[in-house]
């Protein structure tokens, strides 16, 4: 019987109708008033000045160079951390070592740190004051206030999201799958494409839809390395800084549509791949520390 | 656990644990560990004088007490309205409330800015529910109450989200079994079921809290970020940076550092009892 079933057998004991009805009311009267009454706002605003505008303004060229930047941010920094994510998965769930504790924390780490921080750190590395500041500036190389930057501090602030999802799948699948396809003469990489990755194709289609809802959504990270220059190092969430500032508040709506579009489509992905896979529960955006959740 | 890494390290027969955690180690390093550990040496060229005139200054002083004060308060009405949908989520089954779950993890999906510009809007004077409440005296954006506002709006994922699972997983039966004892149902709620729930609502609390403190994009444009008033501490760093201070930003992310460390280890502490008290539940 799963707890679901047991809470609605007959014998439960409930609440009287009028208790249940209030704390509904309660909760829906919450998330009303802090999700959807925003979420609604953003398209009436973004559509105040009319479908001519709203398209008018996503076709800016400002606009398009923004998104392009966002994909290439995206792009390079999800399938890395992916990378990562699988290789620390492997090695954790797979191996025992001394100090594997310590490495889940530290994997965990960039959650645990401000946005401002994370842009703030590679300032410190790559800044013109910075560690490699003037090397790089005999070698005519940007990172600061360039792209370069940009990417840096994407990688940083979605660097847990793949790994957070596959380290408590993989150690709650063991090894032996694994090794009984070793023993029966499969190579590394077959077992580890045969048998590990349609194990896992799940769990990390989940933690690529997380890296890229944040990874397209930053913005303190972005922000600190970018220099906000228009139509160079703009980021779509710092255009809509930008647009918002500039009192085109209209704009600034029209452009973060297209983000809280973004928002909501990972929301429907995540709910489909939740349902596929059971295991994968809604915890994935709150950082819970992985290396407990396995007891 | 023990016998089974014994067996582990005579019998290894799956392959690739050196290039898998070499660069586990390499990639953690290079992203994470080398770039943190700038903060710190940086930090520590700084005298001791002047650390202590950046991290001390009146204006870094005001930013805590806001800081703390409202992901404080932000994460205590998330405890209580986020126990509150959990428990809907769980024990009662009510039109859209599939919706309702999905929707719970919004303020993770969508990008601060937006959250940001949304929130400054719909409290604005001329604002959808600012309109309503200016009659009333109660300004919300450009002020501390807008600050609170927006850090309770992302902080509100994280108690349904720890509470959920342990609601979902508690025995039904124990609740029989009080019931068949002659408790009340709020007997019950208050002596069995709500001090399973305490460890994941304080883990709860303290992963809002820390999100709060740290959060940036949905404050940003809802605060004013007048110093002394409506300045959050990771407003105050980037307003430092903005001003080429990097040593003075540096100090007070160093200060940010070091509560964020502390209370990664109370959650971590909070997730060790909380499975003890599962795992002693179900014995």
């Amino acid at each position: 019987m799963t707890a679901a079933e047991k809470i609605n057998a007959p014998h439960r004991m409930a609440e009287p109708p009028f208790i249940r009805r209030l704390l509904i009311g309660i909760a829906l009267a919450f998330m009303a008033l802090f999700l959807i009454v925003p979420l609604i706002s953003v398209f009436a605003e973004a559509l105040k000045l009319g479908f001519g505008f709203y398209f008018q303004t996503l076709r800016d060229p400002l606009t398009v160079s923004a998104i392009k930047l966002t994909l290439l941010a995206a792009g390079i920094s999800v399938p890395l951390n992916c990378i990562f994510g699988v290789a620390a998965a492997w090695a954790i769930a797979k191996f025992d070592f001394r100090g594997k504790n310590i490495l889940l924390t530290l994997i965990d780490l960039p959650f645990s740190i401000s946005p401002v921080i994370s842009g703030l750190i590679y300032v410190l590395i790559f800044g013109a004051q910075g560690w490699f500041g003037p090397w790089l500036q005999d070698h005519n190389i940007k990172i600061i206030f360039a792209v370069p930057g940009i990417i840096l501090a994407t990688i940083f602030v979605t660097f847990p999201f793949v790994a957070r999802e596959l380290i408590p799948l993989m150690q709650a699948q063991g090894r032996t799958e694994e090794e009984a396809a070793r023993v029966l003469g499969a190579s590394g990489w077959q077992t580890f494409w045969r048998v590990t990755i349609p194990n896992i194709k799940w769990g990390l289609l989940y933690g690529v839809i997380l890296c890229n809802a944040r990874a397209m959504g930053e913005f303190g990270a972005v922000s600190v390395v970018s220099g906000h220059i228009q139509g160079q190092t703009n980021t779509i969430p710092l255009h809509v800084q930008i647009l918002y500032e500039s009192n085109n508040t209209t704009g600034a709506f029209a452009v973060a549509s297209l983000l809280t579009f973004l928002a909501l489509v990972t929301l429907v992905l995540k709910t489909w791949v939740e349902h596929k896979n059971t295991a994968l529960r809604g915890t994935a955006f709150t950082p819970v520390p992985v290396g407990n959740k396995a007891g | 656990m023990a016998t089974r890494q014994l067996g582990a390290k005579k019998l290894r027969v799956l392959p690739g644990f050196k290039l898998t955690l070499g660069f586990t180690i390499f990639y953690l390093g290079l992203i994470v560990l080398i770039p943190l550990t700038a903060v710190f040496i940086k930090t520590s060229t700084l005298s001791w004088a002047q650390f202590s005139h950046t991290v001390f200054s009146p204006q870094a002083l005001a930013a805590y007490r806001l800081s703390f004060g409202a992901s404080f308060f932000a994460a205590l009405v998330n405890a209580v309205f986020g126990l509150i949908v959990a428990w809907v989520l769980v024990r009662y089954s009510f039109f859209g409330k599939k919706f309702v779950d999905a929707l719970v993890d919004l303020p993770f999906a969508l990008p601060t800015a937006v959250a940001g510009i949304t929130l400054a809007t719909l409290y604005a004077p001329n604002g959808w529910i600012g309109h309503l409440l200016t009659p009333l005296g109660i300004k919300v954006s450009y002020t501390q109450l807008g600050v609170f506002v927006a850090l309770t709006f992302i902080g509100l994922p994280f108690i349904v989200r720890t509470v959920q699972p342990v609601l979902e997983d508690f025995d039904p039966e124990l609740e029989d079994a009080a019931a068949s004892l002659g408790a009340s149902r709020w007997q019950i709620f208050w002596r069995v079921i709500f001090p399973t729930l305490t460890p994941a609502l304080l883990t709860g609390f303290a992963l809002a809290f820390a999100r709060a403190l740290g959060e940036y994009g949905s404050v940003v444009f809802i605060s004013s970020n007048i110093p002394m008033k409506t300045q959050i501490v990771p407003l105050l760093i980037m307003s430092e940076l903005d001003g080429f201070q990097y040593a003075r930003a540096t100090a007070l992310a160093v200060v940010m550092l070091v509560v964020s460390f502390l209370l990664l280890l109370a959650v971590n502490v909070l997730q060790w009892w909380s499975n003890r008290y599962n795992t002693n539940n179900l014995a």
